[in-house]
C-alpha cells in the first residue's frame, strides 16, 4: 500500500482547509451557534420538554448531524471535483496509487474535517445548554461513521459532476431538505399521522434518530434499525465508488 | 541500448466508437529521445495516456521495463514522469509544496536536497515560495516539468512541452531535455514543431489516424527521404530542355536562365556527374550551381499526404 501517497492527498486536503479556515471552520460553527440562539434560546425557552429533554438540548444532535452531513458532502465533493476542474487528476491517475488509496486520502480528509467540526459544535453547545451524553463512545462512533458515509457520498457527487452547478444540486436540493425534514428540530411523532409514515421514507430520519439515541437513550426508531440503515447506506456508497473506479466512469477516458 | 517501453498491438477505442489508436506497435530504447510527430487528433496524446494510466486500453499490451502497465502498474508508474499538454496546476499552492506533493504521491520520502537541486536546474529556486497563480506561462511549464521529475523517473513523457511558449523558452526547454538525456532519462515527446524534433530527437515516429506510419533514426530518415535540389544557372538562356537532357526530368525556371535537377542522396548514384557531362557534350555552359536540402518538415508533410 502506498501510505505516503495516501498521506500526501490527506495532508494536501487538510492544508487546503487551513488556507480557507473561515470558510471551512468558522462559517459552519457560526451558523450552528445562530441555530442555538434562535431555536435553542429564543424559541426553545417557550417549548415543552421532549422525552424529558429540554428543547435546547434536544436539537443538539440534530444540529450536529445537519452540519456534519453537509460539511462531509461539501468537503469531499469539492475535494475531488476541483482537481477534475483544473485538470490535475492526471497526477493521481499516473501515480502508483490504487483507487482505494485515492478514496482513502480524499474521504479521510473530508471525514476528519467534518468530524472535527462536529466535535467543535458539540463543545460549543455546552455554552448554551445543559447536556449529558448517555452513550459517549457510541455517539463518537456514530458521528464518525456518519461523517465517513456522507464523505463517500460527496466523493461520488464530485466524480459525477461536470460543473459547479451539478456539484451543488444534490447537497442543496436533496440533502438539505432531507436533513431539515429528518427530525433535526422535532420528533417524528410530533407530525400528523400521514406525514409520520412519509417521514420514515427519509433515510436521514434513521441517522438523526440513532445519533439522538446516543445522547438521550431515546429516538424516533429503534437503535438497531438506525444501525442497519447506516450500514446499508454506507454499503451503497462504497458499491457505487467501486463501480466508478472499476469502469473508470468520468475518471478515465 | 535495451528496450524500456514495448507497445504491442495497442488498440484504443472510445465509447463513441472512435478508434484513436489502431493496432500500434512501438519499441522505445532506454536513454533515447524519441519525438512523435503527427497532426492534431492523430493519437499521440492517447498513446501517452494509455502508457501512463490515464486511459484504459481496449486491447493490446504495454510493457514498461518488461512489466505490464496494468498488472504491475505500481512498479511501471514509479518509472514514469508525465508532463501533459495543458498547464494543469493548483493555482493557490506554493511551487515547492506542489513539487513535494507530486513526489509524495509516488510514495517517495521527502528529499529537500533533491527538490532544491531540481528547482535550481529548472531556474525555479527563486520562485519556490511563490504561489503558482502568480507565475508566468513559461514558469508554470517549468513547474510541470519539476513535478514530473520530482520522483526521479527513468522515463519522461512530454506532451507538446513547448506549445505556445516563446522561442527563448523553447530553446531553454531543449537544453533541459538534452541535459536529462545525458543523465540517462528516456524522453518521449510529442510535438507539432518539426524543428523541435529535428533539433533534439534521436528517433522520429510519425503517427496519423491512430497508426504509426514510421519510426526511424532521425539521421537515417532524413538521409533516406531527403531529396536534394540542384539549381544550375546557365550562361545562355534555354527555350526548352534539349532532348539529350530530357531523361533527367529537369525543370526550367527564371525564364530559361536556370533549371532544377532533383536527386536523392540516399542512392548510390546521384546522376550529377553524368548530367554535367551531357551538358558539356551538347555545349551548354553553366554559370553557377546551388544545392538545397529537403527539410524534415517537407518529409513529414510528404509522409502524411501519402
Amino acid at each position: 500500500m502506498n501510505i505516503r501517497g495516501i498521506h500526501a492527498i490527506y495532508r494536501y486536503e487538510m492544508n487546503r482547509s487551513f488556507r480557507t479556515l473561515i470558510q471551512s471552520l468558522v462559517s459552519p460553527v457560526l451558523s450552528t451557534i445562530l441555530y442555538f440562539i434562535v431555536f435553542g434560546a429564543a424559541i426553545g425557552s417557550r417549548m415543552d420538554n421532549i422525552s424529558n429533554v429540554s428543547y435546547g438540548a434536544f436539537i443538539v444532535p440534530g444540529l450536529i448531524m445537519l452540519t456534519v452531513q453537509m460539511q462531509s458532502v461539501n468537503n469531499a465533493s469539492f475535494g475531488i471535483y476541483f482537481p477534475k476542474f483544473i485538470g490535475t487528476t492526471y497526477e493521481l491517475l499516473s501515480a502508483p496509487l490504487s483507487f482505494v488509496e485515492i478514496v482513502i486520502g480524499y474521504v479521510g480528509a473530508a471525514t476528519t474535517k467534518a468530524f472535527s467540526i462536529g466535535l467543535i459544535i458539540l463543545c460549543t453547545s455546552y455554552l448554551f445548554v445543559d447536556l449529558d451524553i448517555k452513550y459517549p463512545f457510541f455517539m463518537l462512533c456514530f458521528l464518525l461513521i456518519t461523517c465517513m458515509t456522507f464523505s463517500l457520498l460527496g466523493f461520488i457527487i464530485g466524480i459525477v459532476s461536470d460543473n459547479f452547478e451539478q456539484l451543488n444540486i444534490v447537497p442543496m436540493l436533496i440533502i438539505t431538505p432531507l436533513v431539515f425534514l429528518g427530525g433535526s428540530f422535532y420528533t417524528i411523532d410530533m407530525l400528523p399521522p400521514f406525514w409520520q409514515n412519509f417521514a420514515l421514507l427519509n433515510p436521514i430520519v434513521y441517522l438523526i434518530s440513532g445519533f439522538r439515541w446516543s445522547f438521550f437513550g431515546v429516538g424516533d426508531v429503534p437503535i438497531f434499525t438506525s444501525i442497519i440503515f447506516m450500514l446499508i447506506f454506507t454499503s451503497i456508497c462504497i458499491s457505487i465508488i467501486w463501480y466508478i473506479f472499476k469502469t473508470g466512469y468520468k475518471i478515465k477516458n | 541500448m535495451s528496450e524500456i517501453i514495448n507497445v504491442q498491438n495497442l488498440v484504443k477505442k472510445y465509447d463513441n466508437n472512435f478508434t484513436a489508436v489502431k493496432n500500434l506497435n512501438l519499441k522505445i530504447r532506454q536513454g533515447e529521445i524519441i519525438a512523435l510527430l503527427g497532426p492534431n487528433g492523430a493519437g499521440k496524446t492517447t498513446l501517452i495516456s494509455t502508457i501512463c494510466g490515464l486511459s484504459s486500453i481496449t486491447s493490446g499490451l504495454i510493457k514498461v521495463n518488461g512489466l505490464d502497465v496494468i498488472k504491475d502498474y505500481r512498479k511501471t508508474r514509479e518509472l514514469i514522469g508525465l508532463v501533459p499538454q495543458e498547464l494543469a496546476l493548483e493555482p493557490f499552492e506554493k511551487v515547492i509544496n506542489s513539487v513535494k506533493f507530486s513526489r509524495r504521491l509516488f510514495g517517495r520520502k521527502d528529499d529537500n536536497e533533491y527538490i532544491e537541486k531540481l528547482l535550481t536546474k529548472l531556474q525555479l529556486y527563486d520562485k519556490r515560495d511563490n504561489i503558482i497563480k502568480s507565475l508566468s506561462g513559461g514558469m508554470k511549464r517549468r513547474v510541470m516539468i519539476a513535478k514530473a521529475l520530482s520522483h526521479n523517473p527513468q522515463i519522461l513523457f512530454l506532451d507538446e512541452p513547448t506549445a505556445g511558449v516563446d522561442v527563448e523558452l523553447r530553446k531553454d526547454m531543449w537544453s533541459i531535455i538534452k541535459e536529462l538525456k545525458n543523465e540517462g532519462v528516456t524522453i518521449i515527446l510529442t510535438t507539432h514543431y518539426i524543428e523541435e524534433a529535428e533539433m533534439i530527437a534521436d528517433r522520429i515516429g510519425i503517427i496519423n489516424h491512430g497508426e504509426l506510419l514510421l519510426i526511424e533514426e532521425k539521421k537515417e530518415l532524413i538521409k533516406r527521404m531527403s531529396v536534394k535540389t540542384l539549381k544550375v544557372k546557365l550562361k545562355k538562356t534555354l527555350d526548352i530542355i534539349p532532348t539529350k537532357l530530357k531523361k533527367y526530368n529537369l525543370k526550367l525556371i527564371d525564364e530559361g536562365k536556370s533549371f532544377l535537377y532533383y536527386y536523392n542522396t540516399g542512392k548510390e548514384r546521384t546522376g550529377i556527374t553524368s548530367l554535367l557531362s551531357d551538358m558539356n557534350k551538347i555545349g551548354i555552359n553553366l554559370f553557377d550551381i546551388q544545392t538545397e536540402e529537403t527539410s524534415l518538415e517537407e518529409i513529414f508533410v510528404k509522409i502524411i499526404k501519402e
